[in-house]
């Protein structure tokens, strides 16, 4: 793929703390309009944000080419302009979690997160858990750990036990709830939550596929 | 709260045609499904991603929608010039008061429209001036800030009692009151304190509590000339949102179809009609296209609902036996900008034997995002008064407050709204309170004080009741059943992820003799499905599955008659086992459901059930009692709830591990209302200083004890519908707020009378001994 002498990409490829984050989204605002020539109105600043350069994004095992605007969250692209809606918006602010994916094999808020800083990193979704049509593990636990009531947070709770689990396979109660604590669950099913992560554990210690 | 109260006689008799067949349905003895602890209907769906949420509807050539709110707490909209935004690359609608069709009242139901959908006065942070829609949301939401207003700000009012003032802010011309009071006086109360030992007078108060569903309100609609679907995040398809936006917009209702199959939380603020799909709507036939208008999370917490503040006194009277002799209580309230609803004396009012009983309720409007109904509307409230007042009296007379409120239990309603006199199908208070008590291991707990270092623990409970869990007709569910035993179930209920689902199919299963895997569930589509009234008051379930079953038995009995003349066979003596029609007495004979289907070359049995009405003579009524371990650090007011225990009675328990879930997420949100959750509004400017989840504190992983346990408590009560089930969403949640209040003020010895009960209140209560919230 060519490079876009006008984006500059590097800039987004660090993975990044929310406070990173915070101060790079500053940065990519300046970048985004100095793209354009200075702009007088508010209004013509905010348009110059139209650049769409091409990226790839590595998700759920394929590699997929798009155009994206430099602002556009990676939950904003992997639901509206890749169709993958497993994955949740909440808040657009990282404070509920629903939006969590792996990145590299790390939980991630995809909404905190630009699509171009995701670009060539592993990205999974809750679909990538899926076997075919049949639920991985962690999938399998909380379908049989009653744990989720609406469903609409448990991707993003099944992502952060899915993450915690690779990188901590067997984690105790602490672990959990420190694994979990960026998810919120309004309709409070926390406790099977917790007994779905312990599940989820033992399914794949048993020689369950990850 | 009657969600169907104006509903045109067609609907609710839409489904009466189906005659039941003669005979009664038995209640059931034993069970084979009902009561096991099965994985949800649609587990997977709901574990894969693949459940479709309002928010995940993507159509072709769809467009964005964005609204632009008033940013200030009160103001008049002089001028909205969009002239910029008209050039923005992706804008492709505009709508302001001046758009056509955007003239419609708003708010105040039917006793007069109080606002309109895009009204000039702007009497709360986050009312709708002008919305957009754009090929983008990021394109929506840059021209949402390039539309330029002129607001006058005027002078604004928050506190509901400033608002009572003469001179404060007016809302209304007519002035800030809310009228009424709705006064309720049994026996007479004077009569009762003089009778007393013990008269103790205390005021309590809980803040304003948000719902906070993770999937935010919205909709995505799409029109095909004059007729419009709807895809809606809402708790009712029917009440809350087609018939509602049929009479909005002056459609006939078959034009609009409402779909809604899974929705992220609601808790009560999804019941009735948002201003945003109206917009949507609007926007959606000026440019022609599909338009989603999801709101923000920020318009979440300012603009679609709240549990409204109380503040409320409560004086008792007990003599040194325990025996209560009277209640009196006021509460005063604010709903915010407009008028809503809430229940907050009707618990003083009914769950403990009292003859003299008076309350009354008083508000105020202020410039603040308007309340709506929210879990138990009022009733955690008042139970966070009137238990901490149990524990207080129970105290003054040296009475366990277990045995206090045993020495109390009241048999029948005494409550003049819900039918004074009449006794209760199921009486379950006691049992929660003694078998709640004995899982708990109450006395030794509340004889176990060591704790002499920093860290205080305490044990604390309390009961409580809730009015609308006895369902009710109109309901039904459309039965149907295929030549091999597959079973497709519809019907208009909507399954928040309460279960409801799962109940009908177990249910079902149970009636029909099939797999409950056999099953499969059709919901929530206004096209498709027959009416059922909105998900709220813990109704759903014990009005579907009642109706699930009628229309199961209605198809079981129509084949029977097929088979009973086949086999020679008297129906009685018939059951469906592993696809066939088998005789109970002599198992060798038997028919495959297959070959009867084809005896009458038929593809399906339909059959439509209806709830039938509760008993006339009875008051339905689910109970609970819940127990509470905290450690209070007495150092830095720290609060940590370190075991749960509820014990509810809601009649039959259709599936143990979502009853259990339930409660849990019940108790779960009271830890909210008790320790953690409230509205801060800012006193200089009238706007939410916390409107984002990290500042609303939402009870997390962290803050919930792993130790929780449910006892559910069945008296087969067979009386309250054919199946014995009540309502647990809301009971599963009125009770836990005052019982870990309960909990604090054993550990510390000062009732928090205030709440929420953050770590500054705690070291107030322990530095003065006197409660200051403020």
């Amino acid at each position: 793929m060519p490079e876009n002498p006008k984006y500059k990409k590097d800039e987004f490829k660090q993975g990044l703390s929310r406070r990173g984050f915070l101060s790079s989204v500053g940065a990519g605002a300046v970048v985004a309009v100095s793209i354009k020539d200075p702009a007088p109105a508010r209004a013509q600043e905010i348009e110059a944000t139209g650049q769409t350069p091409e990226i790839q994004l590595h998700v759920n095992g394929s590699r997929r080419h798009l155009l994206v605007e430099p602002r556009w969250s990676l939950a904003y692209v992997l639901r509206e302009v890749l169709g993958l809606t497993g994955t949740k918006i909440g808040c657009e602010r990282g404070e509920c979690g629903a939006c969590t994916v792996l990145i590299d094999g790390k939980p991630q808020y995809s909404c905190l997160t630009l699509a171009v800083e995701a670009e060539g990193r592993e990205i999974t979704t809750i679909e990538g858990l899926l076997k075919g049509d049949k639920p991985g593990p962690v999938q399998q636990a909380f379908m049989e750990e009653d744990a989720f009531q609406c469903g609409y947070c448990t991707p993003g709770q099944i992502m952060a036990v899915e993450g915690l689990l690779r990188s901590t396979p067997r984690p105790t109660i602490d672990q959990i709830r420190t694994g979990v604590s960026g998810n919120l669950c309004r309709c409070g099913t926390y406790k099977h939550i917790f007994n779905a992560a312990e599940k989820a554990s033992r399914l794949k210690n048993q020689g369950g596929a990850s | 709260m009657t969600f169907y109260q104006d509903l045109e006689e067609s609907f609710r008799n839409s489904s009466i045609p189906t005659p039941p067949p003669d005979g009664t349905m038995p209640a059931w003895k034993e069970t084979k499904i009902v009561g096991k602890p099965l994985p949800r209907t649609d587990a997977f769906e709901r574990v894969s991603g693949k459940a479709e949420f309002t928010y995940d509807v993507i159509l072709p050539n769809m467009v964005y929608a964005a609204i632009l709110r008033c940013p200030h707490a009160h103001a008049m909209v002089k001028q909205v010039d969009t002239s910029a935004v008209e050039k923005m690359p992706g804008v492709v609608g505009i709508l302001t008061a001046q758009s056509p069709g955007t003239d419609i009242p708003w708010y105040g139901g039917r006793g007069g429209a109080q606002s309109k959908l895009f009204d000039p006065h702007c009497r709360y942070e986050g009312e709708e001036v002008a919305a957009v829609a754009a090929q983008t949301p990021y394109q929506a939401w840059d021209a949402l800030k390039a539309i330029r207003v002129d607001y006058e700000v005027l002078p604004f009012v928050i506190d509901p009692e400033e608002a009572l003032d003469p001179g404060a802010p007016k809302l209304f011309d007519s002035g800030n009151s809310t009228g009424g009071g709705m006064p309720s006086n049994r026996g007479d109360v004077d009569k009762g304190f003089a009778e007393a030992d013990v008269v103790v007078e205390q005021t309590f108060r809980t803040s304003v509590q948000i719902h906070v569903p993770i999937e935010a309100h919205g909709s995505v609609v799409k029109w095909d000339g004059d007729k419009i679907t709807i895809w809606d995040s809402t708790q009712g398809v029917y009440d809350a949102s087609m018939l509602e936006f049929a009479r909005t917009m002056n459609l006939p209702y078959n034009n609009v179809r409402v779909i809604c199959r899974y929705v992220g939380g609601a808790f009560g603020s999804k019941l009735e009609l948002g201003k945003y799909t109206v917009i949507a709507a609007l926007l959606a036939r000026q440019v022609g296209r599909p338009v989603k208008c999801m709101l923000s999370r920020e318009e979440t917490l300012l603009c679609v609902g709240n549990r409204p503040e109380a503040r409320m006194t409560l004086k008792a009277g007990v003599k040194m036996d325990g025996t209560l002799t009277a209640l009196k209580f006021e509460n005063f309230t604010t709903p915010g900008a407009y008028s809503s609803m809430a229940f907050v004396s009707m618990i003083i009012q009914e769950l403990y034997k009292c003859p003299n009983v008076s309350t009354v309720e008083r508000g105020a409007y202020t410039n603040a995002g308007r309340a709506r109904a929210f879990r138990a509307p009022g009733f955690p409230e008042g139970t966070w008064a009137l238990e901490q007042m149990m524990d207080m009296l129970a105290d003054k007379i040296g009475m366990d407050p277990v045995e206090f409120r045993l020495k109390n239990f009241a048999e029948i309603s005494q409550n003049s709204m819900l039918g004074r006199g009449r006794p209760y199908s199921s009486a379950g208070l006691k049992d929660c309170l003694v078998e709640g008590a004995k899982k708990f291991g109450w006395k030794e707990a509340r004889e176990r004080k060591t704790d002499n270092h920093h860290i205080k623990r305490g044990f604390g409970m309390a009961a409580g009741l809730w009015m609308m869990g006895s369902g009710g007709p109109p309901y039904t569910a459309e039965v149907r059943m295929v030549p091999d035993g597959g079973v497709t179930i519809k019907t208009g209920a909507m399954d928040l992820g309460t279960g409801t689902k799962t109940a009908a199919a177990m249910v079902a299963a149970e009636e029909l003799g099939i797999p409950y895997e056999n099953i499969r569930i059709i919901n929530a589509d206004t096209a498709i499905t027959p009416y059922a009234s909105s998900s709220g008051g813990s109704m759903t379930l014990p009005s579907l599955v009642p109706a699930v079953r009628q229309g199961a038995w209605i198809v079981k009995r129509r084949i029977f008659d097929w088979a009973a003349e086949a086999m020679g066979v008297p129906a009685e003596d018939l059951k469906i086992d592993g696809g066939s029609v088998v005789s109970i007495s002599s198992p060798e004979k038997k028919q495959t459901l297959e070959a009867l289907f084809r005896s009458k070359n038929v593809l399906d049995v339909i059959a439509v059930g209806n709830r039938e009405p509760n008993p006339a003579d009875k008051v339905v009524m689910p109970f609970g009692a819940h127990f509470a371990e905290v450690e209070v650090n007495t150092g830095t007011g720290e609060v940590r709830v370190v075991r749960l225990v509820a014990a509810n009675e809601s009649g039959r328990v259709i599936n143990l591990k979502t009853f259990e879930n339930q409660v849990y997420g019940g108790m779960t949100m009271g830890l909210g209302l008790a320790l953690t959750e409230k509205r801060v509004l800012d006193r200089t400017t009238g706007k939410m200083c916390n409107v984002n989840m990290h500042d609303y504190k939402v009870p997390t992983a962290m803050d919930v004890p792993a130790n929780h346990e449910v006892v559910p408590i069945d008296l087969h009560d067979n009386d309250c519908n054919n199946v014995g089930c009540k309502g647990l969403g809301e009971p599963g949640h009125v009770p836990a707020p005052a019982a870990i209040a309960n909990a604090i003020a054993d550990a510390i010895g000062v009732q928090p009378t205030y709440g929420p009960i953050d770590n500054k209140t705690i070291l107030e209560l322990l530095g003065k001994g006197v409660n200051h919230a403020e």
